[in-house]
């Protein structure tokens, strides 16, 4: 089923001291499509995709993946939603004291019972994929900014994940970068079908990668919609965003 | 290469740790790993005050044994010694409690009798003599005078 | 004044808060460790990192702990005319108390402060949540070879300090100042009880744990301290915080171990 959500947030309030940052999050993620969170910087992207992992605990509203309430189910049953998930964090969080193959090797060998050979093919294989292969030997810290995205990507994609998560992808690289990310990124999900969530500020050359796409505004999801009905909307907060993020770059063009 | 390096040092590690654990244990905790092979020979004294377990045995003033036990039995001590087993003792062998110096530890001293017969394993030292008390002598010796 | 006490019951509620993290800490790694898989390497590696390379820091001070002892004792010792007790007086007081305290103490400076770091460096660069999403138990993969390495190191080091401190003092009390070699070691051997080991390695056994639970719950809730808990700085108060309290808590185990061993 196309309209199959597999993952649902329901009035997810959030607040860290007396700020209060999530204010009623409802956001509904299709099956097999990709969804775009966007919205201006400190509105807590993050912190949606964190409430999905199951990282946080929402101070109210329930999370929902696979049907399954995140806060309410045990530790075992977490875990095992958790190995359909494959995320790429904000830095990367790559491990630094482990070699780039070590990193991308870990999910196999912790999580499956795989020999050594056929964990370096899959790892080698992935690395390919991503462009990123002859660093093996390498650290983290050896690795520019957006070869470390990829190793990121390639570790998250290792299991062959049902859901991924991208958070801002291709923050702070140069367009010729994350141009490259993204080329990586609409071949992998071609080739493997996942369903994936990405939290980016690249409006507006996110919207071709995306399905549906979602504005985050002080603390709710303004509307999920598709990206030419986003940038149709009549909604005045998503009009806004539309005209400041993909509208003309000189005041003077606007008098024109 | 580095893997190998890491093993060698724990093993290292491992080895030395062990090796001082093992001398402190049975060096000075006096932990028998392979059993106690020496006998057990009993013997009664009127008084064994300041007596300890553990405190040496000794003959001729070497150290032949150590106190393994010291329990009260029909209003008496009933001293268990430990002998090393190529000790033998004859049966008119004399146990006595004695100090080392004047503040020292109490010890038996086992002095060697001239009978052909020894005591076996289980066996007891009939003659024995108790403990000197300091303070006994000193009153005894004041209240005598008067 | 109503500010005061609003102030010092968030505090309080801080502090508990803090403290059953900690526990509960404690327990899901304790769990961790009972759970299968089991894989020897990490075991071994920071059976490296916290045994090994403390070696020599715990042979230093542990030749020192004990000179200085043999220096101390048997000054003190001569004036009594008591010379020959110093073998048992030096032997006893590094296997009951110094060696188990001074042992816990270096390597809390020594790997302590390098745990609780490692991992809160671990937790702000997401690492730990990045393990999670992996379905991997950050408990088991970080912190239990950790705590396994903890309780196999540290009686082992201080076994190694207790030694060498012996040696110590037989360099100094018999080497320098001239005393009996032969009484030096026959009164240790006498005076020396298995209950005075027993209690040296319970307390080490002890230190062991208490080490590797404060320094990587510290740094495993680093995110959580109070006054911005991410960042270099985070990082390094905790490891302070770590390092402080596990030194402090050695010592008052110490007490309380010593008082119901005895």
């Amino acid at each position: 089923m196309n309209d199959n959500a597999i993952v649902e947030l329901i009035d997810i309030k959030k607040s860290f001291g007396s700020q209060q940052v999530l204010r009623g999050v409802n956001l509904r993620i299709m099956e097999g499509k990709t969804t775009v969170i966007v919205g201006g910087s400190g509105q807590g992207k993050s912190l949606i995709i964190k409430h999905i992992l199951g990282l946080v605990t929402p101070d109210s509203g329930r999370a929902l993946v696979y049907g399954k309430e995140l806060n309410k189910i045990s530790k075992k049953e977490l875990k095992d939603i958790r190995t359909n998930f494959g995320v790429l964090f904000q830095n990367s969080a790559l491990f630094d004291s482990m070699t780039v193959y070590d990193n991308v090797a870990l999910p196999l060998r912790e999580r499956t019972r795989i020999t050594e050979e056929e964990t370096e093919r899959i790892v080698n294989e992935k690395l390919k994929m991503m462009d990123v292969e002859g660093t093996n030997k390498k650290y983290p810290a050896q690795l520019s900014g957006g070869m470390k995205k990829r190793v990121g990507l390639a570790r998250a994609l290792v299991l062959d994940p049902k859901i991924v998560f991208f958070d801002e992808p291709t923050t702070g690289l140069d367009a010729a970068k994350s141009n490259e990310i993204y080329r990586v990124f609409s071949r992998t999900q071609k080739k493997l079908g996942y369903t994936s969530v990405i939290v980016s500020h690249d409006v507006p050359k996110i919207f071709k990668l995306a399905d549906y796409v979602a504005l985050l505004h002080n603390g709710i999801v303004r509307d999920c919609l598709t990206p030419d009905e986003f940038q149709l909307s009549d909604d005045p907060v998503i009009k806004d965003y539309v005209e400041t993020t993909m509208g003309p770059v000189y005041s003077s063009e606007m008098e024109v | 290469m580095k893997k190998i390096n890491i093993e060698t040092g724990v093993g290292i590690f491992l080895i030395a740790g062990l090796l001082c654990l093992g001398y402190l244990s049975v060096k000075l905790g006096d932990v028998n790993l392979f059993g106690s092979d020496r006998y057990l020979v009993s013997a009664r004294f009127a008084n064994v005050s300041g007596l300890k377990e553990g405190a040496s045995v000794e003959v001729a003033g070497v150290s032949v044994g150590k106190v393994s036990k010291i329990n009260l039995d029909d209003y008496e001590a009933l001293v268990e010694l430990e002998i090393d087993p190529d000790i033998k003792l004859q049966e008119d062998a004399i146990a006595s409690i004695r100090t080392q110096g004047i503040i020292g530890d109490k010890y038996v001293k086992i002095k060697v009798g001239g009978s052909e017969e020894y005591i076996d394993e289980g066996g007891e030292l009939l003659e024995t003599e108790s403990a000197i008390e300091l303070e006994e002598l000193v009153s005894k010796y004041i209240f005598e005078k008067e | 004044m109503l500010n005061y006490f609003e102030k010092l019951g968030a505090d309080t509620l801080y502090h508990l808060n803090q403290t059953g993290r900690m526990g509960i800490f404690l327990f899901y790694s304790l769990l961790s460790i009972i759970r299968p898989p089991y894989k020897i390497f990490p075991i071994i590696k920071q059976t490296y990192v916290i045994g090994a390379l403390s070696i020599f820091v715990i042979i230093f001070t542990g030749a020192f702990s004990g000179m200085v002892l043999g220096l101390q004792g048997y000054h003190t010792l001569s004036k009594f005319g008591a010379e020959g007790l110093l073998g048992s007086a030096v032997a006893l007081s590094l296997i009951r108390e110094l060696g188990p305290v001074l042992a816990a103490l270096m390597v809390t400076g020594r790997a302590g402060s390098a745990i609780c770091a490692e991992i809160g460096i671990m937790r702000i660069s997401e690492q730990v949540d990045a393990l999670e999403c992996m379905a991997i138990d950050p408990h088991k993969y970080i912190i239990a070879p950790k705590f396994i390495a903890g309780i196999i190191s540290l009686p082992l080091l201080t076994a190694i300090f207790d030694v060498t401190g012996i040696m110590g003092g037989y360099l100094v009390g018999v080497g320098m100042l001239g005393g009996n070699a032969g009484t030096y070691f026959s009164s240790m051997y006498k005076d020396v009880e298995f209950s005075d080991i027993y209690m040296g390695l319970v307390k080490s056994l002890c230190f062991g744990v208490l080490i590797i639970w404060i320094c990587a719950s510290k740094g495993y809730y680093v995110h959580l301290n109070r006054g911005g808990g991410f960042g270099a700085e985070g990082v390094s108060s905790a490891t302070t915080n770590a390092v402080v309290l596990s030194s402090v808590s050695i010592l008052l185990f110490d007490y309380f171990l010593t008082s119901v061993l005895l």
